[in-house]
């Protein structure tokens, strides 16, 4: 499948600033989806609020735009009540994590099958950069501008702890893990998980001495932390706890789904 | 699911399942709250494996957004609800009038604000179901007054949300739902399913035009449809800057609802061309119908739905009767409205009968009131 038949050019311009990662976000989901040559007409995308949520809207299928932090709900009813459709969840730290806090855990802990992809920018960048639940301590938003006293929220060791089937984490510079665990996480069945640390140049970098979206990219790649499953203990998948962003794949297992316990259609 | 027509004993939230059964529910989403507790846990037994998803969610906002979401899936979907739960639904419930996705909310009443008393009956949501969520926007509403119509009425929130593509409501309450009576279900009901995109069907049940109501587009039918809460286009552009598109936007969604009042509103009328008529609905009723039933200087026009506001019935009301007293379970909710189309039409005493606190109006409440306004 060409980009361009992926994605809905009569939609452009798009909404994403220059600099932002939601464009390597895009374009790392449009290789994983099309070189599993899934058919497109049966997947669905949904969204919430927020600029990685109005990603569902640029895709050429059927898209759910929903309210702000219900996305998973939203795609736990679609799932369940037509059961053939492969659904997508494109959402961000503030969206997922805050506001829809509860739905994320009760979404991991019930294991529809589902793919959410989580486009973590460290702030909100929509509403233009308030602190989120996932800023990094001391860091600079609209609304912490002594610097953020707050410490940041962990979404994969969530997903990790709640449940979830398949857990990854990675920046925007990864972008070849990034796709291949996009490529795992769309061929589980159950609540899979993709979070990716992405760069808000516009909202976040500007406010933190990083304008310039490769700078942004050289943080992340100086402060990466690369783990993987086989290694042990789950309290080391911090984001930035110590300053540091863990990446790798944190998760990969078989709990059954929920659609099979309760025996409600077959897995497309 | 099937259901055996015959007579049955039941429970009013128990013939709330039985209805939303007849007309075809395919999924519910539903969160413990008193006193509508039962409609799910009777859900739970009757939506397995091929006849549909019972889910049990962490909250009333995931309730209905599962609801929201299942509709698109294309099945017949309905929540169920109390006081706080209810509040937690608002803003999903514009989203489902924004988006026009036709779920069924069921309401069963208790008294608030806050917490309130969960156990005992109240009408003090009827103002939150037409104006909780934010925004201008139209919904349909129906208050039943026994077991049979929670059945029957549970049927008609389903069959107009389908044709209408609008959030519906049963706003029952504790008394209605708690209520233990007789339940007839016919042979033959009349079911209204959803007009599909795409689908022709020789039995076409709907007058309503596609310009006020769309075909609704299913996911996966190679539709790419694309839903949204924001202003829209017809074909889901995002417009919120758009004056013009969000003006006729929100217009239609009023529109489609108010042009229709005629075909959506039901009432009970006993006793018309009384001195004094009594208006009301629900179990503010119950005790106004043994009145009306037994003096005749005294009716009853009983409201079956809430919203749109029924102005036609209540307006050939005020024309022929010199006073009217409005009762309800709340400080005077609806009684606004009826004076207000009441005064329109020259009927100049319009008074109310409120009781909160759990206990519907009984008939001697009712002969008091009347004897202090000379109609008895």
């Amino acid at each position: 499948m060409e980009i361009f038949d992926f994605y809905r050019k009569d939609r452009w311009p798009h909404v994403f600033c220059p600099g932002c990662g939601n464009g390597t976000v895009m374009n790392c989901f449009y290789r994983a989806f099309s070189e599993l040559d899934l058919p497109l007409d049966k997947t669905a995308f949904v969204g919430g609020i927020g600029c990685s949520s109005r990603i569902p809207l640029y895709i050429n299928s059927d898209a759910l735009h929903t309210t702000h932090g219900r996305a998973i709900a939203f795609a736990t009813g679609l799932k369940l009540a037509k059961p053939e459709l492969k659904i997508v969840v494109f959402t961000g730290d503030g969206d997922l994590g805050a506001i829809g806090g509860n739905h994320f855990i009760n979404g991991c802990r019930r294991n529809v099958d589902m793919t959410v992809i989580c486009i973590n920018n460290n702030i909100y960048g929509m509403t233009g950069g308030q602190a989120s639940i996932t800023t990094p301590h001391e860091y600079q938003s609209t609304t912490t501008p002594f610097g953020n006293k707050e410490y940041p929220f962990d979404l994969a060791e969530i997903a990790v702890a709640a449940g979830a089937n398949y857990v990854a984490r990675w920046t925007t510079r990864n972008v070849h893990e990034l796709t291949r665990s996009m490529k795992s996480a769309l061929q589980k069945k159950g609540f899979t998980f993709v979070e990716v640390v992405s760069q808000c140049p516009t909202n976040f970098g500007r406010r933190n001495r990083m304008a310039d979206p490769s700078q942004m990219l050289e943080w992340f790649k100086e402060s990466s932390v690369r783990r993987d499953k086989t290694k042990p203990s789950i309290d080391q998948v911090d984001l930035n706890l110590e300053g540091k962003i863990t990446i790798g794949e944190f998760v990969d297992r078989n709990r059954e789904c929920y659609e099979e316990l309760i025996g409600v259609g077959k897995h497309g | 699911m099937k259901i055996a027509p015959g007579e049955y004993f039941l429970q009013g939230n128990e013939a709330c399942v039985q209805g939303s059964l007849a007309s075809g529910i395919r999924f519910f989403a539903g969160y413990p709250i008193t006193p509508s507790t039962e409609i799910a846990e009777g859900l739970s037994h009757k939506l397995r494996g091929n006849d549909g998803v019972f889910l049990q969610m962490e909250d009333e906002i995931a309730c209905i957004s599962a609801v929201i979401g299942a509709s698109w899936g294309g099945v017949k979907a309905m929540t169920a609800t109390s006081g706080p739960g209810f509040s937690l639904m608002q803003e999903a419930i514009g989203y489902a009038a924004m988006s026009e996705t036709p779920i069924v909310i069921v309401n069963v009443m208790r008294g608030g604000p806050s917490t309130g008393q969960p156990t005992r009956a109240s009408q003090g949501d009827v103002m939150q179901t037409r104006y909780g969520s934010h925004g201008d926007y139209q919904v349909i509403a129906f208050a039943p007054d026994s077991v049979q119509e929670m059945f029957d009425l549970t049927v008609e929130s389903f069959n107009y949300s389908e044709k209408y593509r609008v959030p519906a409501f049963l706003l029952s309450d504790a008394e209605i739902g708690h209520m233990r009576g007789l339940l007839t279900i016919p042979e033959k009901i009349k079911i209204i399913d959803r007009k599909e995109k795409g689908m022709k069907r020789a039995d076409e049940a709907y007058d309503v035009p596609d310009e006020l109501v769309r075909p609704f587009p299913v996911f996966g039918k190679g539709h790419k449809t694309m839903i949204t809460g924001m202003t829209h286009t017809d074909s889901s552009k995002i417009e919120p800057e758009d004056v013009k598109v969000h003006q006729e936007l929100v217009e239609r969604l009023s529109e489609k609802i108010l042009r229709n009042r005629k075909d959506i509103n039901k009432w009970e009328l006993k006793c018309p061309g009384s001195k004094t008529m009594i208006v009301s609905y629900g179990s503010a009723a119950l005790g106004a119908k043994e009145v009306a039933s037994a003096d005749d200087r005294v009716g009853l026009l009983r409201l079956k739905s809430l919203w749109p506001f029924p102005e036609e019935p209540i307006a050939e009301v005020a024309r022929n009767c010199s006073q009217i007293l409005v009762s309800e379970m709340n400080l005077g909710m609806m009684y606004g409205e009826v004076k207000r189309v009441a005064l329109e039409n020259g009927c100049k005493k319009v008074e109310l009968l409120s009781k909160i606190g759990g206990d519907p109006p009984t008939p001697s409440e009712f002969r008091h009131k009347l004897r202090e306004m000379g109609a008895i």
